[in-house]
């Protein structure tokens, strides 16, 4: 499955504070009452961003000013709670590309990491620094760097973190790893061999 | 030379590991795949796109529980959404000849309580499903986790997942629990200790006395919430508990030699006495109170005669701020008791505790008892299976008789992505495992987790209480 390397993210930037965002936030379960994730875009943060009647909330994914972000900055423990890929597939459906945060559910992470949305660490302080210029100009055009670990925006370059076999995976385009776990078969089923609970196929 | 012991990790994922991948990750063997409808529909659509077919067909079970109504039992559902997804889910197993445990065949329930009991669930295996209370697997000495729709696509496909190994840490509960304290308190506290994040790279082993008394439920009880703990994975060393349970369940091997053979392997995955641990936590038993939630996340637990936290009292601010929103959500005062907080509705179910020993349990006391006016209170057995135990031994009628709507199986008003749900601010007692904002159906539902007990505690007082004072409990532990 040849897919195209990630070795950037370069777009503007959109700011989600607050810990432990949890997936039931970023994706209601009643959206997942589908067969396909086509349209979770316009689900995402869903009861964040409106009212139970319909109204938009104040809520920076309704904000104007930060339509067509590709960048989310978040918080510590992003992404936690349910496994549900629809999490990080409503994100990269509603536009958003990759994730600044201090910390990820795992889950979340290798969710997003195998559909290509890199999930990227910085620390505490440098979050404050980023968010601070993403609401002070919501223009501002960020460069994620997944070459030299840096996210760069105006003058400023932060570093930022991703284990290496995710980083890897993304810059070579081998983030989507079925193509290489088909691969073995005979290695898989000499595996099993050893295994009494498994049938012998 | 002197070898290091290994724990029970290290050997099952030994006796998975298909070969090192480029990226430096494991290729990891899944030895059981556990399906339902709500995160399958996706990966066999994936399936379908690449042409690829299911690579170990029986080694992977399907049910349906998430959007089950658990109060119609004929198909087509009113809800067609519901009604497409299950249909598509019987599609697929149909087309790969894969077994489905539907809602004809007595045994449908939610995944993580049909496993185990139709012994699928099995020492020293790796177990994966879409869904992150996989974990409640590991009570049998199971590595299990949860996993994302294209990993599904991925075990699916080659009957294993590219992964990386995590840390283990080992939790030890020792000495006697009090009398209505139970395994729900046990791992509320733990959360609340160690955190919501606190077990992020980490896979929790459970032991200490407290564990070892335990019966098979109530360790699944603590493994199942492993994920709200931030652990992907959480286990329990097999002992002769474990065995006993397996002994004569469907899809164990007969008794005799080949129950004996298994019995023997399952146990030699226990960890080794010398095993070396990333890091050790020691609680003890006698300082668990039975425990509620106030908040908005699972490590937000007082216990019932503590009050509710005082944002005022932290010195960080990033502290006080999610303590002052969880709050406002909730709509609580800070420092005021948690008990005595008014109760809409009383949740009894889901995959942390809806098996058969919390029914039981909660019959015992329940007895006699009323549902406050005013009070909703639904009772949702995990399975089938329970659904009829309960039945023939007059347990569903003592709920029934006290107030409860005993239902179907299924995970209901965990999620509520059936019928069953909150409405506008409606406050929850909840066995289940989960309090996030607007996790029960409405988006301003609010969700105080506490032990079966205590919910039924709080379905009869109409309030958060202390089912000790309710019911004057006595026991500590239900009989399985
Ligand atoms: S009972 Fe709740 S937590 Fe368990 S599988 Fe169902 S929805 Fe998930």
């Amino acid at each position: 499955m040849a897919l195209a390397p990630i070795p950037s993210v370069i777009g503007t930037g959109l700011s989600i504070p607050g810990a432990d965002i949890d997936t039931d936030e970023i994706i209601p379960a009643r959206f997942l009452k589908c067969v396909t994730f086509d349209g979770l875009g316009e689900a995402a943060f869903y009861d964040s961003r409106y009212e139970e009647d319909g109204s938009p909330k104040d809520h920076p994914m309704n904000d104007e000013r930060f339509a067509g972000a590709s960048i989310l900055v978040a918080g510590i423990n992003f992404g936690c709670g349910s496994s549900r890929e629809h999490a990080p597939q409503a994100l990269y459906r509603f536009g958003l590309r990759t994730v600044i945060a201090e910390s990820y559910a795992e889950i979340f992470f290798s969710n997003s990491t195998n559909l290509g949305m890199p999930c990227v660490t910085a620390s505490g302080e440098n979050l404050k620094t980023l968010r601070a210029a993403v609401n002070a100009n919501p223009d501002l055009v960020i460069t994620l760097d997944l070459e030299t670990l840096e996210a760069r925006f105006g003058e400023q370059v932060i570093p930022v973190a991703i284990p290496e076999s995710a980083r890897g995976a993304l810059v070579q385009g081998r983030y989507d790893q079925l193509a290489e776990l088909l691969e073995d078969e005979d290695g898989v089923h000499a595996t099993a061999a050893t295994l009494p609970y498994f049938a012998k196929a | 030379m002197i070898t290091m012991g290994k724990t029970l990790y290290d050997k099952v994922w030994e006796a998975h590991t298909v070969r090192t991948l480029s990226n430096g990750q494991t290729q990891l063997l899944i030895g059981t795949h556990l399906i339902h409808e709500v995160t399958s529909p996706q990966a066999f659509g994936m399936l379908r796109d690449l042409n690829l077919g299911v690579r170990y067909p029986d080694r992977t079970f399907a049910t349906v529980d998430h959007i089950v109504p658990t109060d119609q039992f004929e198909e087509p559902f009113a809800d067609p959404l519901a009604d497409e997804m299950i249909r598509e889910l019987k599609k697929n197993v149909e087309k790969f000849g894969i077994k489905y445990f539907d809602l004809k065949s007595g045994k449908q329930g939610i995944v993580h309580v049909v496993g185990p009991e139709q012994g699928i669930t099995q020492p020293g295996t790796t177990i994966v499903c879409g869904d992150s209370h996989t974990a409640t697997h590991g009570a049998f000495g199971a590595i299990a986790f949860g996993i994302g729709t294209t990993q599904v696509r991925d075990v699916l496909a080659t009957q294993t997942l590219a992964m990386a190994k995590t840390k283990v840490r080992r939790i030890n509960v020792e000495g006697e629990l009090g009398p209505g304290v139970y395994a729900k308190d046990v791992i509320l506290h733990i959360i609340k200790l160690l955190g919501a994040k606190g077990g992020i790279g980490y896979t929790y082993e459970y032991g200490g006395s407290v564990f070892d008394k335990f019966s098979m439920e109530e360790r699944m009880t603590v493994c199942n919430m492993s994920i709200e703990g931030g652990a992907r994975c959480g286990y329990v060393n097999p002992d002769g508990k474990t065995v006993a349970y397996l002994k004569g369940r469907p899809y164990v091997p007969a008794e005799g030699d080949a129950f004996d053979e298994a019995a023997a392997r399952w146990l030699s995955f226990a960890s080794d006495a010398d095993a070396e641990y990333d890091d050790v936590v020691d609680i003890r038993a006698e300082d668990i109170e039975p425990s509620v939630t106030w908040g908005t996340s699972p490590d937000h637990g007082v216990f019932i005669n503590e009050t509710i936290p005082d944002p005022a009292d932290l010195d960080s601010e990033d502290e006080r701020k999610v303590i002052t929103d969880a709050l406002t959500y909730m709509k609580l005062d800070a420092g005021a008791p948690i008990k005595g907080t008014k109760v809409d509705v009383a949740f009894l179910g889901s995959c942390t505790n809806g098996r058969l020993s919390d029914f039981r349990e909660v019959a015992k006391y329940l007895a006699g008892h009323k549902v406050a006016d005013g009070v909703k209170a639904i009772a949702v057995p995990g399975s089938q299976v329970v659904a009829t135990i309960c039945e023939n031994e007059g347990i569903a009628e003592v709920f029934r008789q006290a107030g409860f709507e005993w239902r179907g199986a299924g995970c209901s008003m965990c999620l509520a992505m059936n019928p069953d749900k909150l409405i506008g601010d409606q406050l929850c007692a909840s066995s289940s495992n989960r309090n996030f904002k607007g996790r029960q159906g409405s988006p301003i539902g609010r969700t105080v987790l506490m032990s079966p007990v205590m919910v039924a505690a709080a379905a009869v007082a109409g309030e958060v209480a202390d089912a000790r004072e309710v019911f004057a409990v006595g026991s500590t532990s239900a009989a399985v």
